[in-house]
């Protein structure tokens, strides 16, 4: 089967993210870069279902010629091709977004001869959140998507028809769409536990020849002024005691979360 | 948490290995009211402790380093809290593997165990190695895994239990107040801690910040020279066969030297550590804050790249570790300093601040005692600690243009072989003498003495060699940073005589109603002397150690001019204003860059001399140990200068002749006419290798740093007069019950009597600590441990023989006894001239 | 006219939904404009009233065949046609995983922008909004330039509460939908299955070298399955040999993301934490008042782990009798 990877690279989470002066960027001098962890598990189960089931994942992306880390690192782990919408500013509103991931896919199954057989998109991303992209894309080319998913099946060896099934994570269990092929999934962290890359991995991930496509479209309607920190919340541990007698109170705390 | 002190007898800073030491150490000494405030949580304040590789290979050709490295991990052992591994480090290529040979002299040297495998042997130990990429191994099985944060725990309860030190973590430093108060010494005083909890009075502040070091020192308007750097580590795994042992680690630590790279088991992974990678430094600024940081703040973000080839380097070597997952990857960060040696002690110019920083966790618990002792007693007794006391920096070092070139430059060598006589490349010339010019023309060949260069020799000498028939070294490693033409300089020198550059000398003044009585607080020999006599005179330490030898010269009643070498010149400084009396009796003054020095020797010296100084320089009108104000004229020289100057006559290379002092800015007209004068005397321009090496030994003159060291006493060195002054000295006292007990151990000169090693090639030994052995090749260690080692060694033209110096228990330290001397891992025979000089032992040529 | 929609399950009013409409009914006041409601998929009089109660004016019900049970294309579908036909001048969600996918359908058919999880909007010629970034680490300021405001607000950025006339009239509202917006709708619905893992675990109960012996995780597996939740643990233990690294919590073992995560005995090594900062919440037990994990947590308790934890199981027997 054929998969297509959108990934997007964005400040390694984990710690306290800081703002550039000017508020336009995350500061992301400490962080390094990571590619957004949803996109992570979506390239992981991609992999995992080529390996099961035969096929080659493309990874695309969209950025700075240095978000080409981003391909090789998926390249590392078993995507096989990587596709760079290189531009020269960052922070492009989700409808463009949309619009530059929309017409990359049109002229990759052009010359492909045929459709991905899955278009595997992260939920949202770690950095903007706009929880959008997937579905204006998935929408563009007029296939079906279905956001949140934490579990992917697929009918036959997942090329042509058939379905991919898809488990969404809801209170206590799971919702269950199949969804026709060709089709998109927008997938959340715990879809699978993705795997580190080998060091032979990475070394061959810097053979991998990157497809770059040079690609643009207007701007959309939201525009980002700046970005700043919340007023500081100093959270304070509470001490709950200081022997065997603070059980009482650790098991208020446990039942008013609920857990009980 | 008790309440925030206002007041504290000690305020240690920074809960990594060496702050945490430091408090369990002090306690131990007896000291109370101690803080340990900590800007991070506990028990990993994210440090470079935190991330450690945590192993230790004892085996360093440094002796500080191998002594306290071996000393830590003693202590770690103590503990209970260090498995001994075993480790090896593996040679890719010939030049590696003689290293290894070198590294097994240094192994006996300090008595570490070790054994060169073939590859073979070393796949026995770690069955994953490629035997096919390697030509051997250097295994010492006591190489061992340290538990770094645990350690700090039990020493912190230790400081907590025994000491009541009270622990802050999470609490950062702000600023550090002194009292700026002017005083005689020119030293500002530590008054206080000033934290985001509350400000603490102090009298002792330790800055054992690693990485931070330099901006908490900054914090005080001084300086503490080092520079975080990266050391990129990869966890790969998980791996089976290591998973299998069911332990932290259960095979030796591989170094694979010669691609600069280390695997150390870790569980069930392998963690690739690499010093190959490209120099990757940092401001300290430029280190985030604990929460500002993903992992801690140094474990900064791994740039892979710079790791690749390291990569495949380690793949080469455990084809396993290729298929096994990267799971953790830092640049993670530790300290590099300019010299590449730790930075212990007080700082010079604020009294009661420590430096206790650049140390890593191999030597940790080793240094914080450093540091407690030295804080105790005035010295640390576990070790001469000179190679790391932070007044060793001059000014020029302490910029961050010097330690970044430096650190750049050394951060490649940190697994690298480097000779003993290694130059630098980066940061030369930072003091311009006055002579550069001219001896750039004879192509001089300068090696760097901490700022200061001094011609090795000079290339336009090399005619000599012809002369007297010399000829390059066989063995290449042995021809390194050396030249037969130093040989053909000293043959000139003793036939007819040599001009040597002395600019680099120290050169201090005291001056006041209290000079004199201060001057000889300080030394071992009276200096209380005629005005216009000299002494050459140990200063002792607390404990009746050497902490410096150096000669005073009494220029008028009120005024003693000092003069050392170029290495100590920071620390003699600093132990000369650290001890003086701030009631405005004596004043310092540092007339380094004022007073420049040449040294004239040879039997030719005395007419040269004449040439352009009308004084009588008969033994009579000039003798030994004088110092006499004269007028020299220029004019041989070209110039028009009549300068004024200071002859002194003493020498150092066992020829009679004088160091001429005068104003730096007669300096090159001296020296033309100096050269002018002697010209059809055979004067030559001579350079170090005469005056440090080979004049120097034939004489078997002391020198501070390899024969002089805290651990030896004036009787030991033969340094001690038949009586002692009646006036009192630091280390009076157990300098009179060293006396009484008599030395234990003797410095001695020793010939080499066979150089050929077993490939039939001659041998030159370098005086880098090689052991000497009895004619069993057994060890030789007096009672308190020292062990008999070259401290110097070099060819004698003179005398026609390899001569070496070091340590004997008295009863060896005569002449004619018969021992052995290991180099490059072979074994050569000596033969001991005693406690003199090899060459002219009655010194006829000094009264000549 | 702003639009609420109204989010549900099967009829259920999900709580985000009145947070929803009091976030909307602050904002309708702005606009001085009347806040009206979309309830897509049910038609229940109850959910209507509630919809009243919270400020609506009017709830648009819409049912179909194809909207008997949720599915992103069908509910973004008719949601886009109400913008069509009401010409609302905003459009507001919850900003839950179907308030922002429902919303993202209706604006890729609408081709219009929409902003998602905003705490603070200010309606204008050009509107300008705060939204929440990094999960709330971060805000953006975003401006917004198009026909309809298409909004959801951010999860808790409001509390919900009661408030304008109280009474809403229903106007049903008739899509046009087929079997082509089927594709995605809810097929099947599973339970949770028993067992649980450690990343998927509702409680973790982690412990460290603090716990002493490989023995020692006894009381720490009681406690765990009293809970329904798992044993985890520290680096160093693994190392130790106590537990097999598949329960290893850390940045080279398992990250987890529970209710609850009690770390017992753990200094909180940043290699460890990186694993475990993703739990909702922390109550640690450590016998250091200053350790990381500690100073970390939401709750600690500051004892011997040994003696407390016996007592937190006795408790929770002894009030579940």
């Amino acid at each position: 089967m054929r998969i297509l990877c959108c990934v997007k690279r964005v400040p390694a989470p984990g710690a306290k993210i800081n703002v550039t002066a000017d508020g336009s960027d995350v500061d992301a001098a400490h962080l390094g870069f990571t590619t957004s962890p949803h996109e992570e598990c979506g390239v992981e189960g991609a992999v995992q279902l080529c390996e099961e089931h035969g096929g080659e994942v493309t990874v695309l992306t969209i950025g700075e010629p240095r978000a080409a880390e981003q391909l090789r690192y998926a390249a590392s782990v078993g995507a096989d091709h990587g596709v760079l919408v290189c531009t020269d500013e960052v922070g492009w509103d989700p409808q463009r977004t949309a619009a530059v991931i929309g017409e990359a896919i049109e002229v990759l199954e052009e010359e492909n001869g045929g459709p991905f057989d899955l278009i595997v998109f992260g939920n949202e991303s770690a950095d903007s959140g706009g929880f959008q992209v997937g579905i204006r894309v998935a929408h563009g080319l007029g296939r079906p998507i279905v956001n949140g998913i934490k579990g992917i099946e697929v009918s036959g060896d997942g090329s042509g028809a058939g379905t991919v099934t898809a488990r969404r994570a809801i209170d206590g269990g799971f919702e269950v769409y199949e969804l026709p092929r060709p089709c998109a999934i927008g997938v959340k962290e715990g879809l699978n536990l993705p795997r580190y890359p080998t060091m032979k991995g990475r070394l061959r991930s810097k053979k991998l020849e990157i497809r770059s496509l040079d690609l643009d479209a207007a701007p959309g309607g939201q525009r980002r002024i700046r970005l700043h920190r919340p007023a500081e919340q100093v959270s304070e541990t509470v001490i709950l005691g200081e022997g065997p007698e603070a059980a009482a109170e650790v098991v208020d705390v446990l039942e008013e979360l609920g857990v009980l | 948490m008790s309440e925030f002190p206002t007041r504290a007898n000690v305020v240690v800073i920074g809960a990594g290995i060496v702050g945490n030491c430091l408090v369990g150490h002090l306690a131990r000494l007896g000291w109370q009211d101690l803080v340990l405030v900590e800007k991070g949580p506990l028990p990993n304040p994210g440090g470079s402790t935190g991330h450690a590789s945590n192993f230790i290979f004892p085996v360093d050709h440094n002796k500080e380093m191998a002594l306290l490295g071996e000393q830590s991990a003693n202590q770690y052992r103590d503990m209970n809290l260090s498995v001994d591994s075993g480790g090896i480090e593996v040679a890719r290529t010939q030049e590696r593997m003689d290293e290894l040979e070198r590294r097994m002299t240094s192994a006996k040297a300090w008595g570490i165990e070790a054994h060169l495998l073939t590859p073979a042997q070393a796949k026995e130990l770690v069955p994953y190695i490629n035997t096919e990429v390697i030509l051997g191994g250097f295994y010492c099985p006591t190489v061992s895994v340290v538990d770094s944060l645990e350690t700090g725990t039990v020493m912190r309860k230790e400081g907590i239990e025994k000491a009541g030190c009270k622990v802050f973590a999470n609490t950062e430093v702000l600023d550090l107040i002194t009292d700026d108060t002017p005083r005689p010494n020119g030293r500002r005083k530590i008054t206080a801690v000033v934290t985001d909890k509350g400000t603490i009075d102090t009298d002792y502040v330790i800055v054992a910040c690693g990485v931070w070091s330099n901006r908490i020192a900054a914090m005080a308007d001084t300086y503490i020279p080092l520079v975080p750097a990266v050391h990129q580590m990869a966890d790969v795994g998980p791996i089976d066969i290591l998973a299998e042992t069911n332990n932290e680690i259960g095979y030796p630590i591989v170094r694979d030297m010669d691609t600069f790279c280390y695997e150390r088991q870790s569980a069930g992974s392998m963690e690739v550590g690499s010093y190959g990678h490209r120099p990757i430094l940092h401001h300290p600024d430029e280190i985030p804050s604990n929460e500002e940081a993903a992992l801690s703040p140094t474990e900064m973000p791994f740039t892979p790249d710079d790791f690749d080839q390291q990569m495949e380097e380690a793949i080469e070597l455990m084809d396993m570790l290729g298929d096994a997952e990267i799971k953790y990857a830092i640049n993670g960060l530790l300290s590099l300093t300019p010299d590449t040696m730790p930075c212990l002690g007080e700082l010079p110019d604020v009294e009661g601040l420590w430096s206790a920083a650049a140390v890593w966790v191999k030597e940790g618990p080793g240094m914080a005692q450093v540091v407690a002792e030295w804080m105790t007693y005035g010295y640390p007794r576990v070790i001469d600690a000179h190679g790391a006391d932070i007044a060793r920096f001059y000014d020029e070092e302490k910029s961050d243009e010097h330690i970044w070139a430096r650190a750049d430059e050394h951060f490649n060598k940190t697994y690298g072989i480097v000779h003993p006589a290694e130059q630098w490349e980066s940061r030369r010339h930072l003091v311009e003498s006055p002579y550069r010019s001219r001896q750039e023309a004879l192509q001089a060949e300068f090696f760097q003495a901490r700022v200061w260069e001094r011609p090795q020799w000079y290339n336009s000498n090399a005619d000599l060699c012809e002369r007297y028939d010399l000829s390059p070294r066989g063995v290449e490693w042995d021809n390194r940073w050396w030249s037969p033409i130093t040989i053909g300089e000293h043959l000139n020198l003793r036939s007819n005589c040599g001009v040597v550059d002395l600019s680099a000398f120290q050169i201090y003044e005291l001056e006041g109603p209290g000079a004199v009585e201060y001057a000889d607080r300080l030394a071992v020999n009276k200096v209380d002397v005629a005005v216009g006599r000299s002494i050459y005179t140990p200063w002792l330490n607390a404990d009746g150690g050497f902490h410096s030898d150096l000669t005073m010269m009494r220029l008028a009643e009120d005024r003693v001019r000092i003069v050392t070498g170029v290495f100590d010149g920071g620390r003699d400084e600093f132990w000369t204003r650290k001890h003086m009396p701030n009631d405005g009796s004596v004043t310092f003054t540092n007339r380094t860059t004022e007073i420049t020095t040449l040294g004239l020797w040879g039997p030719n010296a005395p007419q040269v001399l004449a040439q352009v100084c009308g004084h009588d320089l008969s033994q009579a009108g000039s003798p030994y140990g004088s110092i006499i104000p004269v007028e020299i004229d220029c004019a041989a020289g070209g110039h028009n200068l009549t300068a004024q100057a200071h002859l002194f006559r003493i020498s150092y290379v066992g020829d009679s002749g004088w160091e001429i002092y005068t104003d730096w800015s007669n300096g090159p007209a001296l020296w033309d006419a100096l050269l002018a004068a002697g010209r059809e005397l055979g004067i030559r321009p001579t350079g170090g290798g005469v005056y440090g090496t080979s004049g120097r030994l034939e004489k078997g003159y002391r020198l501070m740093g390899a024969e002089l060291e805290s651990e030896y006493n004036p009787l030991e060195a033969g340094l001690a007069r038949r009586r002692v002054k009646a006036a009192d000295f630091i280390g009076k006292e157990p300098y009179l019950k060293a006396r009484e007990t008599g030395p234990e151990v003797q410095c001695v000169t020793l010939t080499v009597e066979d150089q050929t090693d077993s490939a039939g090639r001659t041998r030159h030994m370098m005086g880098g600590n090689e052991p000497i052995l009895d004619l069993e090749g057994e060890r030789i260690v007096d009672s308190h441990g020292r062990v008999s080692r070259v401290t110097s060694a070099g060819y004698g033209p003179s005398v026609g023989k390899h001569l070496l110096m070091g340590y004997l228990p008295t009863e060896m330290a005569t002449a004619g006894t018969e021992l052995q001397v290991m180099y490059m891992n072979e074994l050569f025979p000596v033969t001991v001239v005693g406690p003199g000089s090899a060459f002219d032992p009655d010194d006829t040529r000094l009264k000549g | 006219m702003l639009l609420v929609v109204l989010e549900h399950d099967r009829g259920e009013l999900a709580e985000a939904a009145r947070e929803a409409l009091t976030f909307g009914r602050v904002l309708a006041e702005k606009l001085d404009e009347e806040l009206e409601a979309a309830l897509i998929g049910s038609d229940e009089e109850e959910l209507v009233d509630e919809a009243g109660r919270y400020g609506a004016e009017v709830v648009h019900t819409c049912v179909h065949d194809v909207l008997g049970d949720y599915g992103p294309d069908a509910y973004g579908a008719t949601l886009a046609q109400m913008v069509t036909e009401l010409e609302p001048s905003a459009v507001l969600a919850c900003g839950s995983d179907r308030g922002n996918e429902v919303m993202a359908q209706a604006a890729a058919r609408l081709n219009a922008p929409f902003v998602a999880n905003c705490i603070d909007v200010t309606p204008g010629v050009s509107w300008t909004m705060t939204r929440v970034q990094w999960g709330g680490s971060l805000l953006e300021d975003s401006s917004l330039d198009a026909d309809v405001a298409l909004l959801t607000c951010g999860l808790h950025a409001v509390a919900a509460e009661p408030g304008g006339s109280g009474v809403a009239g229903d106007e049903p509202f008739e899509a046009d939908l087929d079997d082509s917006h089927r594709v995605t709708i809810v097929k099947d619905r599973t339970v949770q299955e028993a067992g649980v893992t450690l990343p998927t675990a509702p409680v973790v109960c982690g412990g460290g070298r603090g716990i002493g012996s490989q023995e020692g995780f006894a009381q720490l597996e009681e406690l765990a399955e009293l809970l329904g939740g798992r044993v985890g643990c520290s680096r160093a233990v693994t190392n130790l040999g106590w537990r097999p690294h598949s329960d290893q919590v850390g940045q080279t073992g398992t990250r987890i993301a529970p209710e609850v995560y009690i770390a017992s005995g753990i200094s909180g090594a940043i290699q460890h934490w990186v694993g475990a900062m993703a739990s909702k919440h922390i109550l640690a037990i450590n016998t250091d008042r200053e350790a990381n994990m500690v100073v970390k947590a939401d709750w600690a308790v500051i004892a011997d782990l040994h003696e407390v934890i016996p007592a937190i199981t006795a408790e929770i027997r002894r009030r579940r009798g």
